[in-house]
């Protein structure tokens, strides 16, 4: 192989970054409508001001947000991701491990059956004055991003409560698993008693980056970048962990609590991606299998670069998912698990044998 | 290692709570629309409030309206305003003329972009869908209106007409009145107390008497085999239903599939006797949707009760039944 493993990583990093640069621009020209159609709009001479407004909003309200955003939520997934599969020391796991993919599902749910059901109910004879009552609640006003956000860090707390802790791992991993199939049946029950809200939990539980915003593009970059650095500084417990828990132990780490910092980043990320664009799957998962296939680094740099790869790959798919079928979208979570999963199924046989990826 | 510290991760995840939900809150006031600046004479102003509860504030009557739910499709059309129409979502179908509209998504998956482009006026849409906050923080009128009642249906009725500035809108609401009413007197006074399935789709979810389905079968005369205290679309444990053994089920062709091979089924009067409505898809299409085809709705209903339900109802015709069942195996 070439270099060394520094260099490799320097390599990756540099060739991520580049694909997100030239991703920016390609996403803003693709959608709808081409960017040879606003092109006139915006820069032509003699296009009616109303016209020119409504090419600039498409561009720099709508797409720019949308990409950027895709950007963002690939890259807290990517970063989870790498966070996730570190702490549990297990190539399978992935962010939503803790729980937070079911405890988003359950808030949206919720607040779904609060909004649609109550306002059926005030139109309807036998509305009754609970749910009129609850249709101004705070779960409401706060909005699904707001549901989906609280539902995932509540889920994690409850996780971390029935694992007494984060000392064991098999313990958090077991009450992960239970948590995200209890809150799963609540799920379901709440969806069998308003049926209306069943379409609208469909289009979350598949994931979508068409309703980000610069709000919630702001906000993910921020909570993205107090994750990056915030992972970077408790690499070193997922280095020590990785030689085995008493190894860790032996080098004087404080685990529990650079544990339970981590367990933070982890549930902050995925609640975050989650409450701005729905379920995606793979991304988290496929991210830090990619970079390890092409170079072997510590975690601090490994969460970095898995980090860009989540959020290459989900812009990417962000932008395939728009142009494959323009003017109608697919949606991007069928993408990225199709392109993700075929890309780490090739380097999985390519590389079989001594050594390989997985 | 002996001490858990697991305050210390309650008061990490307790921080990290109060925090997002910080985030959320500012998200959510930053995307509260800014209201349109009114700079047409007032007397032409719009106001009205939707089904969100929210006051919502045109400059004028919209001239260009989105609209992603195939109800409110047809309200407008009803009115007589469906050449204000610019886009519609990928289910309107009716009336036909909206099906050269360009399409914008569905009603839960819009397409943001798209819909921009349209420049509208105003986007009528249901309450529940993602896309609503998006388009308002885009600086695009959103008006959310929820028809799933007959009572909501006269109410969508009367803010539609106050959103277009449509005189006298409830003649729509008074046509579909005396529609139901007519295709009331048409079900033949035998076919009256019959007591119905009606499934929406292969769940099963079936109709319910509180729903505007239920509802409009109650004014037909009809009795609905799911209680009002079920809910408008309750699902259903298959066998409830042959435990209440309809005299007519009334199903869509795209649910018929398979449902004699449930078990237990074809033993069901209904079945046995073929005392079943299979609504083609356009038919289905009226049947389901709360707006101005309700009246169409209630002729197919009442046509479906005249042929395969008289002289068969309610203990009248449970003598009748019997003596027309299907002879078993002769010996």
């Amino acid at each position: 192989m070439i270099g060394t493993v520094a260099q490799r990583g320097r390599w990756l990093a540099g060739l991520l970054l580049l694909a997100s640069a030239l991703l920016v621009p390609l996403g803003t020209g693709v959608g709808s409508v081409g960017l040879e159609n606003l092109w006139p709009a915006l820069w032509g001479d003699g296009t009616d001001p109303a016209a020119r407004a409504m090419a600039w909003q498409i561009v720099w309200d709508i797409r720019l947000p949308r990409t950027l955003g895709a950007w963002c939520a690939g890259a807290l997934l990517g970063l989870a991701g790498a966070v996730a599969q570190g702490l549990f020391r297990n190539p399978l796991a992935d962010p939503y491990l803790l729980g937070s993919a079911s405890g988003a599902s359950l808030g949206v749910a919720t607040a779904l059956a609060l909004m649609g059901g109550g306002a059926g109910m005030v139109g309807s004879a036998g509305g009754s004055a609970a749910a009129m009552v609850f249709s101004g609640h705070w779960l409401v006003r706060l909005g699904l991003t707001g549901a989906a956000f609280a539902g995932a860090v509540l889920a994690v707390l409850l996780t971390l409560a029935l694992a007494r802790g984060v000392q064991h791992t098999l313990r958090l991993l077991l009450a992960g698993v239970i948590v995200g199939v209890v809150l799963g049946a609540f799920t379901s029950l709440i969806l069998l008693l308003s049926p209306d809200s069943l379409q609208a939990m469909q289009a979350f539980l598949l994931g979508s980056t068409g309703f980000v915003g610069w709000t919630s593009c702001v906000l993910m970059a921020g909570v993205w970048l107090l994750c990056v650095v915030a992972a970077w500084a408790l690499s070193r417990v997922l280095d020590g962990l990785a030689l085995g828990e008493s190894t860790a132990h032996s080098l004087g780490l404080p685990l529990a609590p650079l544990r339970a910092a981590l367990v933070a980043v982890l549930a902050l990320a995925t609640g975050t991606a989650v409450a701005q664009t729905g379920l995606i799957a793979f991304v988290g998962l496929a991210a830090p299998h990619l970079v390890r296939a092409v170079v072997k680094v510590p975690h601090g740099r490994l969460m970095g670069l898995a980090s860009l790869m989540g959020a290459v790959l989900l812009a990417g798919a962000d932008l395939l998912a728009r142009g494959l079928i323009a003017p109608q979208e697919l949606p991007v979570g069928v993408l990225t698990a199709v392109l993700g999963g075929g890309y780490l199924l090739w380097l999985m046989h390519r590389r079989t044998g001594p050594g390989g990826v997985l | 290692m002996k001490p858990t510290p697991v305050r210390r991760i309650l008061w990490v995840v307790a921080i990290v709570v109060a925090l997002g939900l910080l985030m959320a809150a500012l998200a959510r006031a930053q995307s509260l629309p800014t209201p349109p600046i009114v700079n047409g004479p007032p007397a032409l102003a719009v106001q009205m409030t939707d089904d969100r509860g929210r006051v919502i504030t045109l400059p004028r009557p919209p001239q260009r309206i989105v609209s992603l739910l195939p109800s409110l499709t047809e309200t407008v059309c009803a009115l007589d305003q469906c050449h204000r129409l610019v886009g519609v979502d990928r289910y309107s179908n009716w009336p036909e003329t909206v099906t050269r509209l360009p399409q914008v998504g569905g009603g839960l998956d819009p397409n943001i972009e798209a819909i921009v482009a349209l420049r509208p006026d105003v986007v009528l849409m249901a309450t529940s869908s993602r896309a609503l906050a998006r388009l308002e923080s885009l600086g695009v009128a959103v008006v959310a209106l929820e028809p799933r009642s007959h009572a909501d249906v006269q109410r969508v009725i009367g803010k539609l007409g106050q959103v277009l500035a449509v005189p006298d809108a409830q003649r729509v609401w008074r046509h579909i009145d005396a529609a139901v009413e007519a295709a009331a007197q048409s079900v033949p006074p035998a076919a009256r107390g019959v007591r119905v399935y009606f499934e929406v789709n292969r769940g099963p979810y079936g109709a319910g008497a509180s729903s505007f389905i239920g509802e409009t079968l109650t004014r037909l005369g009809a009795r609905n085999i799911l209680p009002a205290s079920l809910g408008p679309f309750p699902k259903l444990n298959p066998e409830f239903v042959v435990r209440a053994d309809p005299d007519l089920i009334m199903v869509g062709a795209r649910s018929m599939e398979g449902l004699t091979e449930r078990p237990g089924w074809s033993n069901m009067r209904a079945v046995r006797e073929q005392r079943l409505c299979v609504f083609p898809p356009e038919e289905a299409d009226v049947l389901v949707r709360p707006g101005p085809r309700m009246a169409e709705g209630a002729r197919i209903m009442a046509r479906c009760l005249a042929s395969k339900a008289a002289g068969n109802a309610g203990n009248a015709g449970k003598a009748g039944n019997a003596a027309k069942a299907p002879v078993a195996v002769r010996p």
